[in-house]
């Protein structure tokens, strides 16, 4: 599997791990058939993410792929944080192997269900907002 | 401190032997004759190939003209099931049968066959990962052309009864290939006295480099030519011998298949030793029979610690090991080697292989010992599914 070092940096020393006892928001997504869960905990203050952290089964690239989503969303408002695409997570990590892209998917994902549940907390029905948080395409072939 | 660096994944790959090598360096240098040419520097080469041949054949007991060097294990597989095959439709026997668990190189070439209107039984290998002679018998057939069943299994290790599968083949009439890709070098082989019409093994595997193997096919098979062209290989895989990679296999057959017995009092106790100690890792299985096992194979999952992380995690501490896990398969499926002996997904993802051979030595094995739990450890400690597995909000069934 050749890995960016960009990758290997955040798999090694991964940022943002655990988990939040107070959080605003909580998503889970993935599954353990498929090998890959991500769980990420978001602390809201003045519509901005004060505070993300994560917890991820899965492998190096879903690791770093959690590691620097929390990275690009913690200090963001919400609007920015529910902006963020698989792609930019690609990008930041310099690139995925090809068979690695469902990872960034599900990073993607997690911060979407993080911040629905946010909302649905606050009473808010987030699906206007945050969309459908559809399986990952990956999982679904299984 | 230095980091230490343990090479255990020999199952993938092993490093070229010093005496391999230096075996092999003279037919790369001053001996580029090619082994047809009809002048001393063609012969000296012909005459290699054909002493390296010598020694594949005393290796399995064989003779040296049942002996074909080929491109690798892979080409072995193909050329003997497709080979065995379309030489006995001819006869209206169209069935083959084989497990759930060989190596892709069979099992695809097998399901390529089934699209050519091949029928084939994938016999089940149970929770121990060995195939029941029994169930080879009850699905031979009238119309079963070839039984192809690995020696040991390149994931788990596990170690087939081949002897009894020939014996019965024979007793039915029935052509038996085995793919002993894993095993060569780690169980005593005899073609004759096991019955085996044709085997497959690598170079690569036993301290050769690689893109080198062999097809032993005993006297009478006669299946289709693999390469037409020249004369090499009796005409049956044409293409300019590689003699340097031909001679390095001759050499590492010799050395590995010397002193089996030795080898096995030297790793089992080694392999032994790393399975005792990670069993104490909690929520943690030992996948394949503890006894009929490869000498150097250690298979295990680590519930809660995904595979290739583990292997990601090793490498950092110089370790290089293998697992079945799907992000390693380039699948989303985990290796079908572990599923088959019934692993749950989740338990199949977190396994990790480690196969030691000779050149390791007790301070690997303490780095290994040392290292794979406190790996576990931390990937577990950042786990969702770990955390509920110990909020018992999980059961998972090792």
């Amino acid at each position: 599997m050749l890995y960016s070092d960009k990758v290997l940096e955040h798999f090694a020393a991964p940022h943002n791990v655990g988990e939040l006892p107070d959080a605003d928001g909580v998503g889970e997504v993935g599954n353990a058939k498929c090998g890959d869960i991500m769980k990420m905990y978001i602390k809201v203050d003045d519509g901005k993410i004060s505070d993300v952290k994560f917890k991820t089964f899965g492998c190096g690239a879903a690791i770093a792929t959690s590691s620097i989503a929390t990275d690009m969303i913690k200090g963001a408002s919400i609007e920015d944080a529910l902006k963020l695409t698989n792609s930019a997570v690609v990008e930041a990590l310099d690139g995925l192997p090809a068979s690695k892209v469902h990872c960034s998917v599900l990073a993607e994902q997690a911060v979407k269900a993080a911040l629905a549940d946010y909302y649905r907390k606050q009473g808010v029905d987030p699906t206007p907002i945050v969309g459908e948080i559809g399986e990952c395409e990956a999982c679904h072939n299984l | 401190m230095m980091k230490r660096f343990v090479y255990a994944d020999n199952s993938a790959t092993t490093k070229i032997s010093d005496a391999v090598f230096n075996e092999m360096l003279p037919w790369l240098k001053e001996g580029y004759g090619n082994a047809s040419s009809i002048y001393a520097l063609g012969r000296e080469a012909g005459f290699a190939v054909e002493r390296a041949r010598k020694q594949v054949a005393d290796a399995l007991g064989a003779q040296p003209s049942e002996i074909y060097f080929t491109g690798c294990g892979s080409e072995s597989d193909n050329w003997a099931v497709k080979g065995a095959a379309h030489k006995l439709a001819a006869k209206g026997k169209k069935h083959i049968i084989t497990t759930v668990f060989e190596h892709h190189a069979i099992l695809h070439t097998c399901q390529a066959l089934e699209k050519e209107g091949f029928e084939v039984t994938y016999l089940p290998v149970y929770e121990n990962g060995i195939v029941r002679v029994q169930d080879v018998e009850n699905a031979i057939r009238e119309d079963t052309a070839l039984v192809t069943i690995m020696y040991a299994n390149n994931e788990i290790g596990t170690i087939q009864p081949i002897s009894q599968i020939g014996a019965l083949c024979r007793e039915k009439n029935v052509w038996f290939h085995t793919d002993a890709v894993q095993a060569v070098g780690n169980v005593p082989i005899d073609v004759k006295e096991q019955n085996i019409d044709m085997l497959s093994l690598s170079g690569h595997k036993i301290h050769a480099p690689k893109g080198i193997g062999v097809l032993y096919m005993k006297k009478g098979i006669v299946i289709p030519n693999l390469i037409d062209g020249g004369g090499q290989e009796r005409g049956r895989r044409a293409g300019t011998e590689n003699v340097a990679s031909i001679v390095a296999l001759g050499k590492a057959i010799e050395l590995a298949c010397e002193d089996i017995p030795g080898r096995i009092a030297k790793v089992s106790p080694m392999r032994d030793k790393i399975i005792d100690a990670l069993s104490k890792i909690p929520y943690s299985r030992v996948n394949g029979d503890r006894e009929r096992r490869l000498n150097g194979n250690v298979n295990m999952s680590f519930i809660g610690a995904e595979g290739e992380a583990l292997l990601l995690s090793l490498d950092l501490a110089g370790i290089c090991a293998s697992s079945g896990s799907a992000c390693t398969t380039g699948s989303l499926d985990p290796s079908h080697v572990l599923l088959a002996i019934g692993l749950s997904h989740e338990v199949a993802h977190g396994s990790l292989r480690i196969t030691i051979n000779e050149d390791n030595d007790q301070a690997d094995i303490d780095h290994i010992i040392q290292t794979v739990p406190q790996v576990v450890e931390k990937l577990r400690a950042m786990s969702p599914m770990w955390e509920d597995l110990m909020k018992n909000k999980k059961e998972v069934k090792l």
